[in-house]
């Protein structure tokens, strides 16, 4: 090898090092525009709408709004704690409507057979109940995962199935009407779960925030939250660090649960009646949310600020284009492009983090000792 | 050299992540001849492989064919031009037969679009003859023993007419008779002017094939010398370095109480449960004491290892801890009574890739950070960053990703996550696989410093070198049981390789079976 070329290769690695750093400074900024996409997405939906009608942006449409959102967040904070673990959970829409069969069937009077009388449970002892069948039904998907080794799409898959069929059989497929009791039984005040108005507010816009505050702080100030990250980031690594993986697993379908039977309760008592067949394909909306705001199917990574504004997106897009008065069959269609391109963006995003490493770490590298 | 390059490399640069696996290497591989590549774990081998059949492509640099610069994108343009590679892990589909997966994405068209099976079954014959393999052409790839995969394998190189073959620790899985076989039909080849590039960890072997010798080390080309011209000696010294001495610092032993008591263990093998894997082992480690664990693949060294730390059932006997017996306790258990395990593969088992650097350190030992049920990110903070210089790692800062960390780097933080438990006993599981030449040292300089403060420390090695200079206390595994226990600088490199290899490679039995 003689000098020349030893030179003529020194400027080439230094050239090489030079486009190197650029590159990566460039793929840091386009980083930080794909980080805000979901907000970005937001504020986007709100000046088209805003600008298209005059009524979109009036405080009455947005709380209407708010509350119809408020119902899939709820789903969406149970459902991202399942997806961070690398899970998922198709069952909340199916648990969502037996929750509320449940609080028909308690409110209209349970017979006791034995006593010979009909008992009117008091509804703060409904709702602890229909949260707790929620709880079950999540418990119930968690060993079929944990300890059945069943993969959590078809666990999930069949307990939709379950928990649908269980909630028909319970109403004989018919509604339950008029949940708002009777004075004289002492259960009234179901219906001040969907229609109260603490401060001005309904109440599930209420529920969403402090069950997103809650969630907020499991996942960023508790151990089980660094637990969930770790199992869901590499569940072997966090096994072997002294995670209890079962255990976390199995918590976050009952919370999911929890949250599904939640939301059956607003909806029921906004609506003042249950109907068997209520939140039918809620799940997949659920998921949209998540995967919107930037959590990934494969788990680990995800965050309750990025699945609000999914269900934010998901949410006023769909009452918007209602308002606008796009047919119903577009509003299919331009949903369904949405969460695509929100996973593409996501995917993009992914490959230039990796290669704004790989750039970095050739320019460090190359650099001369 | 006067002969053309039939491929090489020209100032090739790999990073993956943070890692910079090759740097500026320069590697020529001639037409006719066995060029054979050495290195240690973690040197680039593989990398290199991966670049030159276009697996991968470099980070900087090309590769050249006759000469020519190349740009490879996928794997199937070097087949195309005539390059194949055989993987350590044997890349056939199980589930087809062998002329299938010979012809795999290559078929033989026949009338229309289906399959010309007879010249398919014809040409399949062939090439089985010429490699001395008796098979039928129908048989299920899943059938066969592995060494007869692995002539599956160069059978479909052979057919594909390719002119460069590379071949990644091709003897692993053969015995004694096949690995004559393989070495006549690659002089057959080298003979027909095929390049070989040949890797293996078993260096005599593969000094006796090569023509060619090249080291890497540390993702650097360090020699590259004709075969004939070098021994083993300076081989061994170019893949360490001549550093070598100063990787292994000498250091005053304050031995303690025995901590850790292992009677008569038995481990079944998890992958064939007629097999054991460990076999009636007994030892002990004491506090401050560093104990190695040498056996070559196959040995139970990663079985031994993983049981201790609760990870792999015992099939029966004793494990103590300060007297106390640890039997039935799971992983997380084992971590509370102060035995935790650094294992082998970090990317598999070791770090949680969507992390950062600080939550994969406290990850094992996050409750120690919880005041209530909330964590306290102060202490938690002051702990990471106390253990990051502990252990010296380089990064950016706790909230780095741990993928921007150097393979070196990211051993430490699985080292620093282990030692934030406070354990009293440190099972390491290969500590010094893939981490270059100067973190090696750091690695087992940790692992000095914490038997100092009076730890017991555990760790199994493939190195001999490492087996030889590490440890105070040196027990040798071979097919599961423990064959000799010694002061580690009391024994020759030679015996330590024969008293490990003696067992493992006895000459098979009547039909060549193998497990």
């Amino acid at each position: 090898m003689t000098v020349d070329t030893n030179v003529a290769r020194t400027e080439t690695a230094d050239a090489e090092v030079q486009e190197a750093a650029a590159r990566a400074r460039r793929l840091f900024v386009l980083n930080l525009v794909f980080e805000a996409r979901a907000f970005i997405a937001l504020a986007v939906l709100i000046a088209v709408f805003g600008f298209l009608s005059d009524s979109f942006l009036t405080v009455t449409n947005l709380i209407t709004m708010t509350k119809h959102v408020a119902i899939n967040a709820v789903l969406a904070l149970g459902m991202l704690l399942v997806i961070l673990k690398g899970g998922i959970d198709l069952s909340v829409g199916s648990i969502l409507g037996l929750s509320g069969v449940v609080a028909g069937e308690l409110l209209g009077g349970v017979r006791l057979d034995i006593f010979g009388v009909v008992a009117y449970p008091p509804v703060w002892v409904v709702v602890i109940i229909c949260l707790g069948v929620g709880t079950a039904a999540g418990l119930v998907n968690g060993i079929l995962v944990t300890r059945f080794k069943v993969a959590p799409f078809i666990a999930t898959l069949g307990t939709l199935y379950i928990a649908r069929g269980i909630a028909l059989l319970m109403s004989n497929g018919q509604t339950y009407p008029r949940l708002g009791g009777d004075p004289s039984l002492d259960n009234t005040g179901f219906g001040w779960i969907g229609t109260g108005r603490p401060l001005g507010l309904p109440t599930s816009i209420w529920f969403m925030m402090v069950l997103a505050l809650a969630v907020t702080l499991l996942l960023t100030k508790t151990p089980f939250g660094r637990w969930l990250y770790a199992t869901g980031g590499n569940e072997r690594a966090a096994e072997l660090s002294g995670v209890p993986v079962l255990r976390v697993k199995t918590l976050v379908y009952m919370i999911s649960g929890a949250c599904a039977a939640a939301s059956g309760l607003i909806i029921a008592s906004e609506l003042t009646s249950a109907a068997p067949q209520a939140g039918e394909t809620f799940e997949l909306n659920a998921i949209a949310a998540v995967v919107i705001g930037g959590a990934a199917l494969s788990g680990g990574r995800g965050t309750v600020r990025g699945t609000l504004v999914g269900a934010f997106v998901i949410g006023f897009l769909a009452d918007g284009l209602v308002i606008v008065g796009v047919s119903t069959f577009w509003q299919i269609l331009i949903k369904g492009a949405v969460i695509i391109l929100a996973v593409v963006l996501d995917q993009g995003q992914q490959r230039f983090q990796r290669r704004g490493a790989a750039a970095a770490a050739v320019a460090a590298s190359r650099r001369p000792d | 050299m006067n002969r053309v390059p039939e491929l090489g490399a020209r100032d090739v640069t790999k990073v993956y992540g943070g890692t910079q696996a090759l740097r500026g290497v320069d590697f020529d591989a001639a037409a006719g001849r066995v060029t054979a590549l050495f290195g240690e774990n973690g040197a680039g081998k593989s990398t290199l492989m991966k670049i030159l059949a276009g697996i991968e492509s470099p980070s900087t640099g090309h590769v050249e064919l006759q000469g020519r610069p190349t740009a490879f994108r996928h794997a199937r343009d070097a087949a195309d031009a005539g390059i194949a590679i055989i993987h350590q892990e044997l890349s056939l589909c199980p589930n087809l037969s062998v002329q299938d997966n010979l012809f795999l994405a290559r078929e033989e068209p026949g009338r229309l679009f289906t399959i010309n099976r007879s010249r398919q079954r014809r040409a399949a014959l062939d090439v089985l003859a010429r490699l001395e393999e008796n098979l039928d052409p129908s048989t299920l790839v899943a059938d066969l023993r592995l060494g007869q995969q692995q002539v599956v394998e160069i059978a479909r190189a052979l057919l594909q007419r390719a002119h460069v073959l590379i071949m990644d620790e091709p003897t692993s899985a053969l015995s004694a008779p096949e690995v004559a076989v393989l070495f006549k039909v690659i002089r057959d080849l080298t003979a027909h002017g095929v390049c070989v590039i040949y890797v293996s960890h078993h260096l005599e072997e593969a000094l006796e094939i090569a023509d060619d010798v090249v080291v890497l080390r540390d993702g650097r080309l360090v020699a590259t010398a004709e075969a004939r011209t070098v021994d083993l000696g300076w081989i061994v010294l170019q893949m360490v370095g001549r550093d070598q001495e100063s990787l292994f610092p000498t250091r005053d032993l304050i031995i303690g109480d025995e901590v850790l008591a292992v009677e008569d263990l038995v481990v079944a093998d998890p992958h064939n449960p007629d097999r054991l894997a460990i076999d009636g082992v007994s030892f002990s480690v004491r506090s401050g004491e560093i104990v190695g664990v040498y056996g070559l693949m196959g040995s139970g060294r990663t079985e031994l290892i993983e049981t201790l730390a609760g990870r792999l059932p015992a099939a029966s006997g004793q494990v103590r801890l300060d007297g106390q017996p640890l039997s039935r306790a799971g992983v997380r258990e084992r971590i509370g009574r102060g035995v935790i395990l650094v294992p082998e593969d970090r990317q598999r088992d070791g770090l949680v890739p969507t992390m950062t650097v600080g939550q994969n350190l406290s990850l094992a030992g996050l409750s120690r950070f919880a005041r209530r049920a909330l964590l306290s990110r102060v202490d938690e903070s002051a702990a990471v960053l106390s253990m990051i210089s502990d252990v010296t790692v380089k990064t950016s800062g706790e909230r780095a990703s741990i993928g921007s960390l150097s393979g070196g780097n990211q051993q430490k933080v699985v080292i620093g996550k282990a030692l934030m438990t406070g354990p009293r006993v440190l099972l390491l599981d290969e500590p010094s696989r893939g981490v270059d030449v100067g973190a090696k040292a750091d690695v087992f300089g940790l692992m000095a410093e914490q038997a100092r403060r009076g730890l017991a420390v555990l760790f199994n090695t493939s190195e001999a070198e490492e087996a030889l200079h590490v440890p105070d206390r040196l027990l040798v595994l071979s097919r599961g049981r423990l064959v000799g226990e010694f002061e580690p600088r009391s024994i020759s490199r030679e015996l330590l390789m024969s008293l490990a290899d003696g067992a493992a490679r006895r000459p098979p039995t009547s039909d060549g079976a193998h497990s």
